[in-house]
């Protein structure tokens, strides 16, 4: 008896076997331990949604799809094994992994094993190397600049506008991005400087702005050096509206700053959670006690995108695949995905968000 | 014209604030003749007493201004003075009579210690307070340029000029003041003279950090943020600023303060923002070259 009960698990786990290989491998792959852990949590509560959506309606091409999870912890030695590891489960799609140092040596793998990956790391490098199966889902950190010079240039056309920077690498690179952005939309900055991060006094930078009548200030660096900078161009009886990165986040700017935070503004990710197309969605996942915030809807449009991509194609060869995610457009829950020749999307994946009270939302258009 | 008078308004604000600092270093050198480099990190434990305080106060709901300055004054020099007694005790008086290098290590080793003592209790991310005394007072309007002076830099450089006119007082006119100025020329006589010398060097040290706590609460105050690394630049500053007006000698440290104060206004203002410190330090070099004891020091004879 126990031994046909035995036989029969052995037959039913071989059936089982059988079966997965009909299906389609997708994974994904990020820190599901670690310090970031709480990004691979997201990641997989969405792309889990987003798998039994899909095959919910019949899978992608007749085949239903199968999550494969690797866990990289953010450690770019253990990115490349995890995805040496994904290629011998002849997975058809890839979404991760999470960390920019991680996703960069993994693609190496990915891309010499043909199978296209849908990232949602920032860093320029990502899609700078010329790998034909990356496609980025996020903004590039270096849009960011783009899209706030081009605010700016719309939103205060005719108005003073100084540019300045802290002189590190992140604060630099966004100062000129702004700059030429703004020069390009016909918008000449007024002041082009630097300052000295970590000191305390900037009035006499301040003062500057004032005497020429600068009104709006895009400032590539932190909060803390914008935080000082408001209050003493309020104490100085000066007016600016300020414009910066994802810096300007940090709570820490309303705490220092007082009201005076009101006037800044930011670039930062979209809240696919505002999505108006995605309010089912949304809702599905807190019914299932899933707040999709962060990286949940990220990793739910990823699917999306393959299982589009797939049946718009009519099949999962790489070929086929690349061909038709570079070429058309895909509708998902964080909105219209489409990509340039690099990977990159074609609009840039940054919007301007501003302070009001304490909460930033997005800033009118 | 309203925009130089805008910066030297500035440039002055910035000076004083130098200046009160630079004067506990002038004053430790001139009498133990050492460079206390843990001074700037006294300041800064002194901004952070001063947070703690307006913090306190506005947990109490006190919010008469005048009576909460005078309360955060007055927590803050008591504490700092404390801060500066207990650092001349522990680090430096049993050095007292050994190589000149040793209290010079020592001192290094007490500013890396404060501030890893503060970064550790009070964390790494700044502290701020919401604004105290905001607004202020136009006083000229030229070329659509309207030159306005807070009531902080007001407060600022009212508070610099009374506690000079009381420090020069105190140095020059009291009993304390001969004594200290007894211990700078010759430490022992001056204990033969049955002056208590260690007493003298204890109250000298509590002395500038209490200078530096109204530096410290004046800072507050006006930029409204503190962090565990402010006493660092802060230090370096008005240690040039001392070097600069001949170290030593306290109408130097104040001088010097001003100048560079001055320099750093007047250069972001005219010149590159970027390249300010290049200026102030370049300027430092300069002056010794010329002036190896600085501008209002004394040239060290040699006592035969």
């Amino acid at each position: 008896m126990k031994k046909t009960l035995i036989a029969t698990a052995f037959l039913a786990l071989g059936a089982q076997a059988q079966l997965a290989h009909a299906d389609l491998a997708v994974a994904i792959a990020g820190p599901m331990t670690g310090q970031y852990a709480s990004a691979g949590d997201q990641i997989r509560r969405g792309a889990e949604m987003a798998i039994a959506d899909i095959n919910a309606k019949g899978g992608v091409l007749g085949q239903k799809l199968k999550l494969e999870v690797g866990d990289d912890a953010c450690d770019p030695k253990q990115a490349v094994s995890v995805a040496n590891t994904m290629v011998n489960k002849k997975i058809v799609f890839m979404h991760g992994h999470w960390c920019s140092s991680s996703t960069i040596p993994a693609s190496e793998v990915y891309v010499e094993a043909d199978i296209p990956m849908a990232t949602v790391s920032t860093n320029p490098q990502v899609t700078e190397r010329g790998l034909k199966n990356i496609f980025r889902i996020m903004g590039r950190d270096d849009q960011q600049g783009m899209v706030a010079g081009g605010y700016i240039a719309d939103k205060f056309k005719g108005k003073k506008v100084a540019v300045l920077d802290d002189k590190s690498a992140y604060g630099k690179g966004l100062a000129d991005e702004m700059a030429k952005a703004m020069t390009a939309k016909g918008l000449k900055p007024t002041l082009r400087e630097s300052i000295t991060a970590g000191e305390k006094d900037y009035s006499g930078i301040v003062t500057k702005l004032k005497q020429a009548g600068v009104e709006v200030l895009a400032y590539g660096g932190y909060h803390t050096e914008v935080a000082l900078i408001l209050r003493q161009a309020q104490q100085a009886g000066l007016k600016l509206t300020v414009m910066g990165g994802d810096t300007m986040t940090n709570s820490e700017l309303v705490t220092a700053a007082g009201a005076a935070a009101d006037n800044v503004m930011f670039t930062f990710s979209p809240d696919p959670r505002k999505n108006p197309d995605a309010a089912p969605i949304v809702k599905r996942f807190r019914d299932a006690k899933v707040e999709p915030e962060g990286y949940v809807m990220y990793a739910y449009a990823a699917m999306q995108l393959f299982a589009d991509a797939a049946t718009q194609a009519k099949s999962t060869k790489f070929a086929d695949l690349e061909k038709t995610m570079r070429g058309n457009s895909f509708k998902t829950v964080i909105g219209e995905l489409a990509f340039d020749a690099k990977g990159d999307q074609k609009q840039p994946g940054f919007v301007v968000y501003q302070w009001k009270g304490g909460q930033y939302d997005y800033a009118a258009k | 014209m309203a925009y130089a008078l805008q910066q030297l308004i500035n440039g002055l604000t910035l000076g004083a604030v130098y200046g009160l600092i630079a004067i506990g270093y002038t004053m430790v050198y001139g009498i133990i003749g050492m460079i206390n480099f843990a001074h700037g990190d006294i300041f800064m434990v002194s901004a952070f007493i001063a947070v703690t305080a307006f913090t306190l106060l506005a947990a109490f709901d006190i919010t008469s201004l005048p009576l909460a300055l005078t309360a955060v004054l007055i927590t803050a020099i008591f504490f700092t003075s404390a801060y500066g007694w207990a650092v001349e005790r522990m680090a430096y008086r049993p050095l007292r009579g050994s190589t000149r290098l040793a209290p010079l290590i020592s001192a290094i080793g007490m500013s890396i210690f404060l501030q890893n003592m503060v970064q550790l209790t009070q964390g790494a991310r700044v502290k701020p307070i919401p604004p105290v005394l905001e607004g202020g007072i136009e006083i000229w309007q030229s070329g659509g340029f309207t030159v306005q002076i807070s009531w902080t830099q007001i407060m600022i450089v009212v508070v610099t000029v009374v506690l000079m006119v009381a420090f020069t007082y105190l140095i020059t006119q009291t009993a304390f003041g001969r004594q200290q100025r007894a211990c700078e020329q010759d430490s022992t006589m001056t204990a033969l003279l049955g002056i208590n010398v260690d007493r003298t060097i204890s109250a000298t040290f509590m002395l500038g950090a209490a200078l530096a706590a109204v530096a410290g609460v004046m800072v507050t105050v006006y930029y409204g943020v503190v962090d565990f690394f402010i006493g660092f630049v802060a230090g370096i500053k008005a240690f040039t600023a001392a070097v600069l007006g001949g170290i030593g000698s306290l109408p130097g440290a104040m001088l010097g303060g001003l100048i560079i104060g001055l320099i750093e206004a007047f250069w972001a203002a005219y010149l590159s923002p970027e390249y300010k410190d290049v200026a102030t330090f370049a300027i430092l070099i300069l002056v010794l070259m010329f002036r190896p004891s600085g501008l209002l020091g004394r040239p060290e004879v040699e006592k035969v």
